[in-house]
């Protein structure tokens, strides 16, 4: 009897377990399912179109791109969902995993630079916009960018949404209580090169206690990264054949170098960038300084970011090594999509002069379109948030003369393996002398 | 299922002639025979076939593709047992089998112990019992993820709570999430508390078929209350710490959903991987790195250690109580 029972006992358990993971796997099969066919029903009401992208605090920054959108066409509904935070490591792995087994992905979908090399091995993913007539779009974008949207095939699935460019964002109160200067322009002048911000961040750390000059290793050691690339052929991980360069490469070491000599230095607050506790690390103010993208702008100005209570108090200067580009994203449509045609019409017009000029506007992220960043009013632009930096003479002078990275088929993957190395000898769970060899034995295992 | 025996006996005498009178009519039999042969194995059926389809499926299809290098953004190519032998050199496996027992043998043993100690409070008399009793089940009903998120705020490095506590005593602050033994310690914690009490109720039931006059004899023989806990309780207790033990095993080396969401949905498990599971990694080879041939294989040798793990707190379990 009592063996009996218990069998029984376990035998639900079993049972009740296998149902709940029978159900969670449904639940999770279909949540993107009816998100990607919203409209399904397109006969009837409005079509639907699900916009998916990625990043922090504003992120793509098409809020009121996509409200003003919305209240002008009743036919097309644009769904404006920001999945995540973190590219590399939650977005674009299961972004792959949606395109591959042909379900769950939105209509038009951000791919950040680090994934372009992926997506254009893989024409079978995309809508071929050349068949909705975005093929006239080619003079809006610099070559680079536009060929990048283009796939081995020569077909076009991608249109640029925004470019790089690259400042130093600083928090003026905290400079003046340190004793330095805190107008844009002297702030500059303090630093023309990396080993000039080391030294004034030591002046600061001498004054300071509680706030660290740096949020973590990581920002920064991309920064660097990309300025080294641009001098090393304008690679990074890979070489344009996609083999692994990481060890070769002096743009790595020199990046990987940097971010251990701050860190070790004592000039860190230890926070890896995109984390809650980065985001916590504005609000508290841990660290004074952060390397700035345009894009990163609306990371630190949004809500998740140091939000509104910083209004005034962060400012733009200069990068220290003059200029560099990280960053930059894509717009595509899968060819999953239902609606391919609508979302055609709905990437033309995200990738548009007016809604890139809304978006810089909104959020910061430097416009890819040639002609927003021509307009007046991206070009004489000024960031409220950021004390009223010019940051239409800041990022549009050098957004033209930008240079590409290129980024292997592997880049996501390989970034991810370096980024948490990078990160590793930070929070002190790496030692520094493991780190440079462990940063390129992992970096050989992701690409593998 | 006793109750059905105990039935059968009688009517075995009389049934020849019953079933020479059903076979003049086929479709009784077939009737009948659905009755009582096919029945059971139709009211039985809807979880093998769930097994079936949710279980035995991608068990094989797991074995299957873990011969293969199969890569999901590119080729599939027979290895053979390329991927296990791989496993077995790569350290990264290593290091996360050894987060994964660490982090069992610290959940789990203060955690049997604890319920162990709550069921036989619960086990005396008292007022408000039947609240008291739902209560330590309580933890039990939220979500693994809102726990997760709750104690990641509490051992935060720079905010946390529990930092600022041991700030009273002078400790410096203790960075959770990037030293090894304090996020075991901290991950050990959030297991701990959703299970304690779940384990402490099945520990009550069990304790409560134990017979009264056991410990009435006891008594009278002058046996100490923590004598009898030890020599009653303790070996009457055997078969439901049996079912606790293997639960708890099977629950510790799969275990994702605590260490993943410590780290903000990163199945890295910290920069260095300090507490990444086995769970974890197959997941990461799986679905970041979309290595699935690799990741099958980590699954199988996973469901191996689950087996020798389940198997060797089997048999220390059986030795409770036992001659000695």
């Amino acid at each position: 009897m009592i063996a009996n029972s218990r069998r029984g006992r376990l035998l639900a358990v079993a049972a009740v377990a296998a149902l709940t993971l029978g159900a969670t796997a449904c639940q999770s099969d279909d949540k993107p399912d009816t998100a990607a066919g919203g409209g399904s029903s397109a006969a009837a009401g409005p079509v639907t179109v699900t916009l998916q992208t990625f990043g922090g605090g504003k992120n793509f920054g098409y809020k009121e791109a996509v409200d003003k959108w919305n209240a002008e066409h009743k036919d097309i509904q644009i769904k404006y969902d920001n999945l995540t935070d973190q590219f590399e490591q939650v977005y674009w792995p299961q972004m792959i995993q949606w395109l591959q087994s042909g379900a769950g992905a939105g209509d038009v979908v951000g791919i950040d630079e680090g994934g372009m090399g992926l997506a254009k091995a893989h024409p079978e993913w995309w809508a071929d916009l050349g068949e909705f007539g975005l093929q006239n779009r080619k003079a809006d974008f610099a070559a680079w960018k536009w060929e990048n949207g283009v796939t081995a095939d020569g077909k076009l699935f991608g249109l640029g949404t925004d470019v790089g460019g690259m400042s130093l964002c600083y928090r003026r109160d905290l400079f003046e209580k340190a004793g330095l200067p805190a107008d844009r322009d002297e702030v500059s002048k303090l630093w023309p090169t990396w080993d000039d911000f080391v030294q004034v961040a030591h002046k600061f750390q001498d004054k300071i206690k509680n706030t660290k000059f740096v949020d973590g290793t990581n920002t920064l050691y991309n920064v660097v990264l990309v300025q080294e690339g641009a001098k090393n052929g304008n690679v990074t991980y890979f070489d344009k054949d996609n083999n692994l360069i990481v060890d070769k490469n002096p743009a790595v070491k020199t990046a990987y170098d940097f971010a251990q000599k701050i860190s070790q230095e004592g000039l860190t607050a230890k926070l890896r960038n995109f984390t809650p506790e980065w985001n916590t690390g504005m609000k508290k103010s841990q660290f004074a300084t952060l390397g700035c993208p345009s894009w990163m702008l609306g990371a630190v100005s949004g809500d998740g970011g140091a939000g509104p209570d910083f209004k005034g108090k962060w400012d733009v200067a200069a990068v220290p090594g003059g200029g560099g580009n990280w960053g930059g994203s894509w717009l595509a449509v899968p060819k999953q999509s239902k609606h391919p045609k609508e979302a055609a019409q709905v990437l033309d017009y995200l990738t548009g002069k007016d809604a890139e000029v809304s978006v810089f506007n909104y959020a910061g992220n430097m416009p890819s379109n040639v002609q927003a960043q021509q307009d007046p009013a991206v070009q004489g632009a000024k960031n409220e948030y950021f004390n009223d930096a010019p940051v239409g003479d800041i990022f549009a002078k050098s957004a033209a003369s930008l240079q590409p990275i290129f980024l292997g088929v592997k880049h996501a993957q390989v970034k991810n393996a370096i980024e948490s190395v990078v990160s590793a000898i930070d929070d002190g769970s790496v030692p520094y002398a493991n780190g440079w060899k462990k940063l390129v034995d992992d970096a050989v295992k992701a690409a593998g | 299922m006793s109750l059905h025996v105990d039935a059968g006996q009688p009517t075995r005498a009389p049934m020849p002639p019953s079933r020479r009178h059903v076979r003049q009519r086929p479709g009784r039999s077939f009737m009948t025979w659905l009755d009582l042969k096919a029945a059971p194995y139709l009211l039985v059926s809807p979880y093998y076939l769930l097994f079936l389809i949710f279980g035995l499926f991608p068990l094989g299809f797991t074995l299957y593709f873990s011969f293969f290098d199969y890569d999901l953004t590119g080729t599939v190519e027979w290895t053979g047992l390329g991927n296990y032998t791989a496993m077995l050199g790569d350290a990264a496996f290593w290091k996360a089998v050894v987060n994964t027992l660490a982090m069992f043998l610290i959940a789990t043993i203060p955690q049997i112990l604890l319920a162990l100690m709550l069921a036989n409070a619960l086990n005396k008399r008292f007022k408000f019992q039947l609240g008291v009793r739902l209560g330590v089940l309580l933890p039990l009903v939220t979500s693994v993820v809102a726990v997760a998120v709750v104690f990641t705020q509490l051992y935060g490095r720079d905010w946390g709570v529990v930092n600022w506590v041991l700030g009273w005593f002078g400790a410096d602050p203790i960075d959770w999430k990037a030293e090894r033994l304090p996020s075991w310690i901290a991950i050990a914690t959030m297991i701990d508390w959703r299970w304690t009490g779940y384990n402490a109720i099945i520990f009550l039931a069990g304790m409560q078929t134990i017979p009264k006059d056991l410990y009435e004899a006891a008594s009278i023989d002058g046996a100490s209350r923590r004598r009898q806990f030890w020599q009653i309780t303790i070996p009457m207790l055997r078969p439901t710490m049996i079912f606790v033990v293997l639960n708890s095993t099977i629950g510790g080396l799969t275990l994702f959903s605590e260490p993943t969401t410590f780290y903000n949905g990163n199945v890295h498990g910290g920069t260095n991987s300090q507490f990444q599971t086995v769970s974890m990694f197959i997941f990461e080879q799986g679905f970041r790195e979309f290595d699935y041939g690799y990741a099958s294989a980590a699954a199988w040798l996973l469901f191996l250690l689950i087996l020798i793990g389940s198997g060797i707190n089997f048999l220390l379990i059986r030795r409770i109580g036992g001659n000695k």
